[in-house]
């Protein structure tokens, strides 16, 4: 088993490499970093976009560009902004603001997920199964930032009929907020809930589709019978023989489920006004800044890289069947 | 112990209720065996689920079930789930799936034991858990205990089933089809180990089956069901000898028999069961029955004693306005020498003019294949593909049918039967050897002359349901192969016609979709569009083993008069040995990818000398109960070898029940030097060193 997700790990980090290269060539071939410049009134003297361009290593070829970038990462140098500011400098704050947001979302979402998929299934057609369904179709096709809006939308009466801001609708700490630990901690619950909400019900909703189905499957098969057959009560043999098994394809469905997690945590980023990851891409675009674009690329590279292996670790732990290979 | 009293169990269907079982009544006494006899579909699972109380909710269930005088239909499912396992354990019939295939074997059995003693300590239900499966014969029991479901043959599995069954000492085991999935020489050992597990639970067993001549052997009494009900009930060789209704007659006659000396023409059941929905009043037979008359399809009979038990207390039951005049019928013919069933179900004697053996050497070779070889690479990684071993999937044999003749291929399951056919029907050069197609060896053909060897080798697969396009008709369907070849449509549709009619099918039929027909009807289809370009070697690939008893009995009877007014040639691939002895003229034992006995059917049944052969034969049950008693199982042991990895010297000799009895010396010659195949009779090979020949049937 260690040899399969060695093997499995070591897919992933060349996976991550490729990424993060195609990323930082798309970003150099398509981006004019120097238009700020070149656009400025009055126009700045050559000298001056010439020295720019010598410092963003401009006349450089891209693999090249890239190798320098890549060889300061690996000694923890993201390289500059266009704007000449370290991209270092920000990187852990941004990562650690997304993080949170991400894995919040993620746990809420497989925890919710499975269980009502779980219920789902065993009450299949009764009227709390088409409600599931129901939300789970409305969910899946609403794009989270319609779904972050109406969160908004609905919220907002709710904070006015409080006369006080229970939960915050942007940023992730209140500016200039002083307090003890646990006063920062509530501060901080009250702005991270409604964004994680908005992310957590697109995954609530995906999770519980497959695990309904996967537990279908399960409830018809013949060794949940057997298991009866052998005295176990049908709540037993439920929970023991059942969950577990319908639990395994949830695992392969995991890596998945994190990459359509990480798309949406950049609209609610954005729409809650978070300075995390994905709101840092959509400034890198606007400010044609390759370097940016390649370091929240190979951020998501490695989340997905971690998800990736976790989901592999999780599938042999669940599984017997695999780990003999 | 088991008292069932008018069980009625439906289900809810777009089509209405599903009526599964209507009005059932049985008993099962103490340490007695009880047979399930029936077609598919005719209640017998949904009989034996509604007992264990694992019926889905949606079925409705009426009438009463009491064990040991407690009533168990409406208990709740905990009260229940205290009975199941420790008083009526459940063996099922696909041990593929029956298993959890996340917990370790010896896990589930352990399971078992302490789901009913909660004070067992852990470790002592492990140590109980290994003698069990030691008990129903894993090999290895300790070590394997720690191994996971798939790693486990069907066999195996049915074997672990049967260990949590037998775990708790229960009073009644009920078995539904527990050897259905399995090879013949694994079902002989599944059954082995369920009589161990009777003699030592005492249990009393009710085995479900559509095979006749499993429970001729272990049952005391059988009940024979059709459409949820039960038809004709008594002790076992009262009914088998004796059948007062025409189902049961058409059963035991639709199955060939090992043990015939001559070729009796096989009893088919034409049509199929009646819908479950809405039933027509009046006997649910009527349509199919030889018998009907007019009160049949107007009243249904009831269940009426037509005979006392011998000695027993149970008397001999059947359901049909007529036994009497079965009776009758019985007596007359008895004198004549003749069949009761054929004469009541008007079967005449195959037609004459099967060329057989006889004069054999003279007839043109219409295939031949002379050590043929088919090896696959067995690999790993799935960016960097290693080779790391080869299945010998078919290696090296030769065989040769000549004009107007069968030949019957057989062997377990994975033994390279059907390679062989691929091979054949890819008309590529194969791997290794030759594969000769009516005088042109298949290596040296060019392009044209492929497509006119292909029109005279057709062939005809296993399942009838997937072989056909459903978007076409019939009429298409079967003209395929003529349009493919360039002929007329108006020539096509007289064509056609002609083809439904030689396999018994209606020229109307034409314009009907294969969903609209029968599982024999569409293996008929598949026999018209094979004959439809005249062919003169026909390859068929277990053609009846999806098929129910009495619907596989058609398909062979016009086989049979197929090759007799064809004169066609056949290669008969098929597991069931009885079949192939009915159908055959000569037949091919293969094992592990090698011939291991060929010769003339009669020959080889009545003196096999292989010892694979022996215990094949050995291990098919006879459809009667005086007989069956009688005979003694050669069982082998384990299961197949992996053919990537076969034994050296006599590929058999893990399993070989002689190489056991064999001294030092000899043993070592079977290790070392494999066997040629060597004349042991006319026409009659065999490859084992110490070949004799054996009675076994
Ligand atoms: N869960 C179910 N829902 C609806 N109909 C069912 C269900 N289970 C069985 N049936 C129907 O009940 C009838 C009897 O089925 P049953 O499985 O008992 O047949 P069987 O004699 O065991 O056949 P086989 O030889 O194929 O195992 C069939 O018509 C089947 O379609
Ligand atoms: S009752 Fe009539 S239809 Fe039914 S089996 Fe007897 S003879 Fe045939
Ligand atoms: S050669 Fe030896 S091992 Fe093989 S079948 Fe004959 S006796 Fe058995
Ligand atoms: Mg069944």
């Amino acid at each position: 088993m260690v040899r399969f997700l060695l093997r499995r790990l070591l897919n992933y980090v060349v996976l991550c490499l490729v990424a993060t290269f195609l990323a930082y060539s798309l970003a150099s071939l398509t981006f004019r970093p120097l238009s700020t410049l070149q656009n400025r009134q009055p126009p700045p003297p050559p000298q001056t976009i010439a020295a720019k361009s010598a410092e963003l290593n401009l006349d450089q070829p891209i693999p090249r560009r890239f190798l320098t970038w890549a060889g300061g990462v690996v000694q923890g140098d993201f390289g500059n902004t266009v704007v000449s500011a370290p991209i270092g400098e920000q990187v852990l704050s941004r990562a650690g603001t997304s993080l949170r947001l991400f894995l919040a979302g993620t746990l809420i979402g497989v925890t919710l997920g499975v269980l009502i998929g779980v219920a789902g299934a065993v009450r299949q057609y009764r009227p709390s199964d088409y409600l599931a369904t129901l939300f789970s179709f409305l969910m899946l096709s609403t794009p989270v930032f319609v779904v972050g809006t109406l969160l908004k939308v609905v919220w907002l009466p709710v904070n006015q009929a409080a006369g006080t801001q229970i939960l915050y609708f942007s940023g992730e700490v209140t500016a200039g907020f002083q307090g003890t630990f646990t006063e920062s901690l509530v501060d901080r619950l009250q702005h991270l809930v409604l964004p994680t909400v908005a992310i957590a019900l697109g995954q609530i909703a995906f999770y519980s589709r497959y695990q309904r189905s996967a537990m279908l499957d399960v409830l018809g098969s013949d060794f949940l019978r057997t298991a009866q057959a052998k005295g176990l009560t049908r709540r037993r043999a439920l929970f023991r023989h059942g969950l577990r098994t319908a639990l395994i394809p949830m695992a392969t469905l995991f890596a998945f489920g994190f990459g359509l997690l990480v798309t949406g945590g950049v609209f609610t980023e954005r729409i809650f006004g978070w300075f995390g990851m994905g709101d840092w891409l959509i400034v890198g675009v606007q400010q044609q800044d390759a370097n940016i674009v390649a370091t929240v690329t190979l951020f998501v590279a490695v989340l997905v890289l971690v998800s990736g292996w976790l989901s592999d670790a999780l599938y042999a732990a669940l599984d017997p069947r695999v780990r003999i290979r | 112990m088991l008292e069932v009293r008018d069980l009625e169990v439906s289900f809810p269907s777009e089509a209405g209720r599903v009526a599964a079982v209507r009005g059932l009544s049985f008993d099962v006494g103490a340490g007695e065996v009880l047979g399930i006899v029936g077609e598919s579909g005719s209640g017998k699972s949904v009989s034996a689920l509604a007992t264990m109380g694992l019926l889905p909710p949606q079925a409705r269930i009426g009438g009463s079930i009491r064990f040991h005088g407690t009533e168990l239909l409406g208990k709740s499912d905990v009260a229940l789930s205290r009975i199941r396992g420790r008083r009526i354990a459940m063996v099922f019939q696909d041990p593929l799936s029956a298993l959890t295939p996340i917990f370790t074997v010896g896990d589930q059995v352990a399971e078992a034991l302490r789901v009913h003693d909660p004070k067992l300590a852990k470790k002592a239900a492990a140590e109980r858990a290994v003698d069990l499966l030691d008990l129903v014969g894993i090999p290895h029991a300790r070590a394997r205990s720690a191994s996971f479901p798939h790693e486990f043959s069907g066999g195996m599995r049915q074997r672990v089933v049967i260990a949590m069954a037998i775990a708790n000492d229960p009073d009644l085991i009920i078995a539904d089809e527990p050897t259905t999935a399995l090879d013949v020489t694994v079902q002989a050992q599944v059954l082995d180990v369920l009589k161990t597990a009777q003699e030592i639970t005492g249990a009393g067993i009710v085995l479900i089956t559509h095979d006749l001549g499993v429970v001729a052997g272990v049952a005391d009494r059988l009940m024979v069901m059709y459409a949820g009900r039960a038809v004709e009930q008594g002790a076992v060789d009262e009914v088998f000898g004796h059948p007062r209704m025409p189902y049961t007659l058409g059963l035991l006659g639709s199955v060939p028999r090992l043990d015939a000396t001559e070729k009796r023409p096989l009893v088919p059941i034409e049509g199929q069961p009646p819908p479950m929905t809405d039933l027509p009043p009046g006997c649910p037979f009527t349509l199919r029955c030889p018998m009907a008359v007019e009160r049949c399809s107007a009243e249904e009979p009831a269940l009426e004693v037509v005979g006392p038990g011998p000695g027993g207390p149970e008397p001999h039951r059947s359901a049909c306005w007529r036994s009497g005049d079965i009776e009758r019928v019985e007596h007359d013919v008895a004198g004549a020498g003749a069949d009761t069933a054929a004469t009541l179900f008007g079967v005449r004697a195959p037609a004459p003019g099967a060329a057989g053996t006889d004069g054999r050497p003279d007839r043109p070779v219409v295939l031949d294949v002379v050590d043929l070889v088919k090896h696959y690479p067995v690999t790993t990684g799935s960016v960097f593909r290693r080779r790391v071993g080869t299945v010998h999937a078919v290696d090296g044999i030769s065989f040769d049918i000549r004009e107007g003749e069968v030949l019957g291929l057989v062997g377990e399951s994975g033994c390279g039967k059907t390679t062989t056919l691929m091979e054949i029907l890819g008309l590529e050069p194969p791997m290794g050897g030759r594969i000769v197609v009516l005088g042109s060896d298949v290596a040296g053909l060019g392009r044209r002359a492929r497509v006119a060897v292909r029109r005279d080798l057709q062939v005809v697969f296993q399942d009838p349901v997937a072989s056909l396009d459903p978007r076409l008709p019939v009429g298409d369907v079967i003209g395929e192969p003529l349009e493919v070849h360039g002929v007329a449509r108006p020539q096509i549709r007289r064509r056609v016609a002609e083809l439904l009619d030689l396999v018994g099918l209606r020229p109307d039929h034409a314009n009907r979709y294969p969903a609209e027909f029968s599982g024999g009807q569409r293996q008929r289809i598949g026999i018209a569009r094979a004959l439809a370009l005249e062919p003169k070697v026909l390859i068929l690939d277990e053609p009846v083993s999806a098929l129910d008893v009495s619907i596989r009995a058609g398909v062979i009877n016009l086989l049979e008069d197929l090759r007799a007014r064809l004169g066609l040639a056949f290669l008969f691939v098929a597991h069931d040995l009885s079949v192939v002895r009915h159908v055959a003229d000569r037949v091919a034992v293969m094992y592990l990818g090698k011939i291991v006995e060929i010769g003339a059917v009669d020959r080889v049944f009545a003196a096999p000398s292989h010892p694979y052969t022996q215990a094949l034969l050995s291990a098919i049950p006879i459809p009667d109960p005086a007989v069956e008693r009688r005979r003694e199982r050669i069982l082998l042991r384990g299961d197949l070898p992996s053919p990537a990895d076969p034994p050296s010297g006599c590929r058999f000799r893990t399993r070989c029940p002689l190489f056991v009895e064999l001294d030092e010396s000899r043993r070592r010659r079977c290790v070392t030097e494999e066997p040629p195949r060597a004349a042991v009779g006319s026409g009659h090979e065999a490859a084992c060193h110490f070949a004799h020949a054996r009675e076994v049937v």
